[in-house]
């Protein structure tokens, strides 16, 4: 029996979508810490062998298109019959397309809208039927601050990430009594590679809208998913955490 | 070898958690047997893994008894 109740994941499989850098990084090394043994996903072979090289003996990186079709069900397969079964899912691969809305293409809708809200709907059904089996399982949506506040210039990745919400919540109440949960972690503004493509000016707009005034670290985020995944989560379920500095408090 | 009647029986004991007696020809998942309609998708999900078959929407939903379970899979295994 695991003597602590959050932040132990010993021999539990995790599949960690996005996991090259940044909060998908931060993710997958803190499961690895509890003990877990980590699949990361990149989209391009090199980001896959950098996932392989950082999580060394405990993990593997894999590519993962999510808008390939059959991509996301040939990956759970192929995982589940190497490893035998997930006991969490963290779907944390998304984009972008920022565009007024004026100017958006339906092309800027639709791929934002594929990536980060249908890959999710299809990767949570591919690894559904085991947990349910197990009787176990931990399915932790990364959504955004912005999909509760909005934010102009992206209404296509508010949508999503507004609609993750509603999703994890349906999910959630779906699959309760077999012992999965689903919730999902907001994070605010985070020091990651979007985050350092602004300008000093552009930070210190946002600075004066963050109570904390500092960006928050990758590994905060991670600090919250740990402790969805965690056993003494097992109650928690169709919840939104929020990790944002204090800019927005729902 | 079981027969494909005592193969369907055996799944509906484990995914319902009933006991053999009760699984009786004409029992109704849901009316006789407890299942709630998360439990009737996972037999029939069972019954695809057993029999190595996909069972399509529209005749899942005809799948509603014991018997009704042993038909479609009598009529539809090879």
């Amino acid at each position: 029996m695991s003597s602590s109740l959050i932040g132990n994941l010993d021999g539990q499989i995790a599949l960690v979508t996005g996991a090259t850098r940044g909060i998908g990084k931060a993710i997958a090394e803190a499961f690895v810490a509890a003990g877990a043994t980590v699949i990361g996903t990149a989209t391009s072979e090199n980001g896959a062998a950098a996932i392989s090289a950082y999580l060394g003996d405990h993990g593997v990186g894999k590519t993962l298109d999510v808008t390939a079709e059959g991509a996301i069900d040939a990956l759970i397969a192929d995982v589940q019959n190497e490893f035998g079964k997930i006991d969490i899912l963290v779907n944390n691969a998304g984009i972008t397309r920022d565009n007024l809305l004026m100017r958006m293409k339906d092309d800027e809708w639709e791929q934002v809208i594929n990536t980060n809200l249908t890959a999710v709907f299809k990767i949570c059904k591919a690894v559904m039927r085991g947990m349910m089996k197990n009787r176990h399982g931990r399915i932790i949506n990364i959504g955004s601050v912005v999909g509760t506040t909005g934010n102009p210039g992206q209404a296509n990745y508010c949508a999503a990430k507004a609609g993750l919400i509603g999703f994890t919540k349906s999910l959630a109440k779906e699959i309760a009594s077999r012992g999965v949960t689903v919730n999902a972690v907001a994070p605010g503004f985070i020091d990651t590679d979007m985050t350092k493509a602004l300008t000093d000016d552009q930070r210190e707009r946002i600075f004066d809208t963050i109570p904390a005034a500092r960006l928050g670290k990758p590994e905060e985020i991670a600090a919250a998913v740990l402790f969805l995944a965690s056993s003494g989560a097992a109650y928690v379920t169709g919840e939104t955490i929020h990790v944002n500095g204090g800019m927005n408090m729902a | 070898m079981s027969t494909i009647e005592e193969r369907v029986k055996k799944i509906i004991i484990e995914q319902l958690g009933v006991k053999e007696e009760e699984v009786k020809p004409e029992a109704s998942f849901e009316n006789d047997l407890g299942a709630d309609s998360l439990d009737t998708v996972e037999l029939v999900m069972a019954l695809e893994e057993e029999f190595e078959t996909e069972i399509p929407d529209e005749e899942a939903e005809k799948i509603r008894t014991v018997q009704a379970a042993i038909d479609y899979i009598n009529k539809h295994s090879s």
